[in-house]
């Protein structure tokens, strides 16, 4: 790990473990989701365990929200600060700087999975059946898919504008996604639009790899669709992102 | 600090960027000088265009000028003049449509030149570059691993801070730090890596009497160690106090540039001050001719041929005027940059 690196990878996670509204967003919001409808089991989910449709949900949501909306909220101010202008008159460099924004967020994502995976198991999930490599694949994917989505969203608009345009879409995402509401409870449009969203087609692989077949709707055609967000989404980011 | 240039460079502002000035013999004088000297910036013919077609505008039409290891070169020009446009150019963070731009004899523009310069540049932006949250301590730490040395050079960290007088403040956020707190953290940051050259843009805006004579000391020994400083700035009183060399910008264009003594020299200038209005008419033409009235009690003469000084004090003496103010020399900064911009901020 060479010493710029390291040093601005240090310079994230600090900044970000002093970000009370990140962490809240990152970890305390998909954590107190999972464990509210865990424990009430409110939602309709279509499987015999509703822990089994709640489980993956909330593991893609808690992966959006480190990847797209943290990453994206926390650059759009950078580049208002002119933080990301400075940093470009460094040795740093780009691709160092990309390297460092998504090694920590594949650090709080290493957190999330490690908090949400051992309150599952406390709320009586059973993991006998998970695929953890397909799982871990399926958060790469995911990962790509958002971080660049984020980061497109976040390079062109003001930061005050990206704030409320991530947070919305946030929003959006969560309730059409497939995450805490099954497809087939959404009116028939959205049904067909949601699967086809990154949220809908990360929550439905996962879904696959840690629950098995027969748990996610469509797994093939979620598979090529996350695939697709996750090569198309950093190509945008790269070819529209402004820097200041 | 020492100037070198003997002579000045002044270019016709409405000339186009290509044709032959009035100048053009003292401006090759004033190449041939400079050549003896290391260039650590060597800007050529530089536009800067933003936006395409029509809508374009043409930020910097064709500048030239040149920096020094161990000077400072002061950048000056009314706002939108082109001088963060053209320092942005230099420092790799903006294109250039036309010209040519050598910092340390690397372009900035490519991008392996561009990999060798950035360890051996500071750079002082005119605002921000730090996260609100950041503590000056911590940034100053990032910093210093960003112009990472394994050797024995590296820099301390809380020396740098200590050196801008940020010690009692180096444990509180940015967004709490005063506007000239701010502005010598970002002089910190540039100065983290011992760079070669370093462009610093308005350090002193919003700094306090102290604060300045921190940031001057520091400009002072970076020169003396031979570091080449640039300098953009709209105080024309701090320039002359700092700088060695002199470029004024108008309009996308360099209006003038050489040594301070020089540019100074080139508009030599008489004050004078009365308890009440001259009545011009009364003057004897000799006089009354060279004789520019700025507002009713404040005169200047500019370029005074010998004896016009002598006969005006005896003429106001002679019909009973008291002088508040009768000052003879090198005309101010401010008193060129006037001239040569027509008051302009």
């Amino acid at each position: 790990m060479s010493g710029p690196f390291r040093s601005q990878l240090g310079a994230e996670v600090r900044i970000l473990a002093r970000n009370g509204e990140q962490l809240l967003l990152t970890i305390v919001i998909p954590v107190m989701i999972f464990v509210f409808f865990g424990l009430t089991e409110v939602l309709p989910s279509g499987l015999d365990d509703h822990m089994d449709f709640l489980t993956p949900g909330v593991i893609a949501l808690a992966i959006m929200s480190s990847a797209m909306v943290s990453l994206g909220i926390a650059t759009g101010f950078e580049r208002s600060y002119k933080v990301l202008k400075r940093l470009g008159v460094t040795p740093l460099g780009r691709p160092r700087w990309l390297a460092a924004k998504i090694l920590t967020v594949l650090i709080v994502e290493i957190i999330q999975v490690a908090l949400l995976v051992p309150i599952a198991l406390l709320l009586d999930w059973q993991a006998d059946d998970a695929r953890w490599l397909l799982a871990l694949g399926a958060v790469g994917l995911g990962t790509a898919a958002f971080g660049g989505l984020g980061l497109s969203i976040a390079g062109r608009l003001r930061a005050e504008i990206n704030l409320a345009a991530q947070n919305g879409l946030y929003i959006a995402l969560l309730l059409l996604g497939g995450m805490v509401i099954p497809f087939e409870n959404l009116p028939g449009p959205m049904e067909s639009v949601a699967k086809y969203l990154p949220s809908g087609a990360l929550a439905d692989v996962l879904r696959d790899a840690l629950i098995g077949p027969g748990a996610a709707t469509q797994p093939g055609t979620s598979w090529i669709v996350l695939a697709a967000w996750a090569a198309a989404m950093p190509l945008v980011a790269a070819a529209t992102f402004r820097w200041e | 600090m020492h100037s070198t240039t003997t002579s000045v460079h002044e270019v016709d502002p409405v000339a186009p960027p290509d044709s032959p000035t009035p100048d053009v013999g003292a401006i090759r004088a004033s190449r041939i000088v400079s050549r003896s000297i290391e260039n650590v910036v060597e800007v050529d013919g530089l536009v800067v265009r933003y936006g395409r077609g029509d809508r374009g505008l043409t930020a910097v039409d064709g500048v030239s000028f040149t920096a020094r290891a161990g000077q400072v070169t002061a950048v000056l020009g009314p706002n939108g003049a082109g001088k963060t446009s053209t320092i942005e150019v230099c420092e790799g963070l903006r294109n250039r449509a036309a010209g040519s731009v050598r910092v340390l004899g690397l372009d900035p523009s490519e991008r392996s030149d561009r990999r060798n310069l950035r360890p051996r540049m500071g750079v002082m932006l005119q605002e921000g570059g730090v996260y609100p949250s950041a503590r000056p301590i911590d940034v100053v730490r990032q910093f210093c691993g960003l112009y990472h040395r394994s050797d024995s050079s590296a820099q301390d960290p809380r020396e740098l801070v200590e050196m801008v007088g940020l010690t009692d403040r180096q444990r509180t956020p940015w967004r709490r730090l005063s506007g000239g707190e701010k502005q010598r953290l970002s002089l910190a940051l540039a100065l983290v890596g011992r760079p070669d050259v370093v462009f610093l843009d308005e350090p002193t805006s919003g700094v306090d009497v102290n604060g300045r004579d921190t940031i001057r000391a520091i400009i002072r020994s970076l020169t003396d160690r031979g570091c080449g400083v640039v300098l953009a700035t709209h105080e024309l009183d701090e320039a002359e106090k700092v700088s060695d060399r002199v470029v004024i910008f108008d309009r996308g264009r360099v209006l003038v540039e050489g040594s301070l003594d020089d540019v100074r020299k080139a508009r030599q200038a008489v004050r004078l001050r009365t308890t009440k209005p001259l009545r011009l008419d009364d003057l004897p033409a000799n006089i009354a001719d060279w004789l520019v009235e700025v507002e009713p009690g404040h005169y200047t003469i500019e370029d005074a041929p010998q004896g016009l000084v002598a006969a005006l004090a005896v003429w106001l003496s002679e019909h009973g005027i008291d002088v508040i103010e009768l000052r003879a020399g090198l005309a101010s900064l401010e008193d060129v940059f006037k001239k040569l911009t027509g008051d302009r901020p």
